[in-house]
């Protein structure tokens, strides 16, 4: 297996475990840190790319990667944000509980 | 391919594994931090020295201390009763495994395809500066326009009361 092959490899597992949380925790918390998990791996592939891939030095992945770790702490930020706002109204974070709009 | 990938390979994915299986949020919370970790040092094994740092400054120190924030302000560090996962925790799991089949599949299906260029790519600190400032400014500031907003938008929406905005 050539080197980016195993990052690429361990990029999928690491998505795979951040899909697996955010799809079977009851904590809204535990959900965002499961698509955390998911961008970070995404970020991975990106400089893995960046590094075994042609012309390195035009910088696409790395600006790639660097941009989508600041669009990540804004998510990050505005999730918990939101999570802390339904709280206040539900005095719960557990998602099967949050069901208001469930037909 | 440095000889560190494997055990910081392990820590990553032990450390993500824990994070989302873990009973006590706290415990996930710090589990999510290793990962972050080991995340950086793979970075830094693939040469990406700013974004290995950008990753520590950024995941480490901001993102899983607002995570512990947000467990303490909402009780979430009490463990529920009727388990952690959900009900249809089987379904999310056949997904999971789908998706990695596929991802897996497709990595190791494209085989010699895959560029892999061994030399270490010349470029410091000071070149993506200039790219930042240079070809890429236009991103930036939309990145700095996002974050402000994100900022504002997050302080609202968790100042909002009931009876209107909290004095």
């Amino acid at each position: 297996m050539t080197p980016l092959a195993s990052y690429l490899v361990v990029a999928a597992l690491l998505f795979a475990i951040g899909l697996a949380g955010a799809l079977t925790r009851r904590n809204a918390i535990l959900v965002l840190i499961g698509i955390e998990l998911m961008l970070n791996a995404a970020n991975l592939n990106l400089i893995a790319f960046w590094r075994y891939g042609p012309n390195p030095e035009a910088l696409t992945g790395m600006m790639f990667a660097i941009f989508s770790i600041a669009v990540a702490a804004a998510e990050a930020a505005v999730g918990l944000g939101l999570v802390i706002a339904i709280y206040r109204s539900t005095n719960t974070t557990d998602l099967d509980q949050i069901n208001r709009m469930k037909g | 391919m440095s000889i560190a990938f494997y055990p910081l390979a392990l820590l990553t994915l032990a450390g993500g594994l824990a994070a989302v299986t873990l009973k006590n949020t706290v415990h996930c919370a710090l589990a999510l931090t290793v990962a972050f970790a080991g995340l950086a040092l793979l970075f830094l094994t693939l040469d990406a020295q700013f974004a290995g740092f950008a990753q520590i400054l950024v995941y480490v120190g901001a993102v899983a201390i607002l995570v512990v924030f947000a467990i303490l302000l909402t009780r979430g560090h009490e463990i529920p009763v009727d388990g952690v996962f959900s009900k249809t925790w089987i379904v999310g799991l056949i997904i999971a495994a789908g998706v990695f089949a596929v991802l897996g599949w497709a990595v190791l299906a494209s085989g010699n395809a895959l560029p892999n260029a061994s030399a270490t790519p010349a470029v410091t600190v000071h070149d993506i500066g200039d790219a930042l400032v240079g070809r890429y400014v236009l991103p930036l500031e939309i990145v700095a326009l996002l974050l402000t907003a994100a900022t504002i938008g997050a302080v609202m929406v968790a100042l909002h009361e009931k009876g209107g905005v909290k004095q």
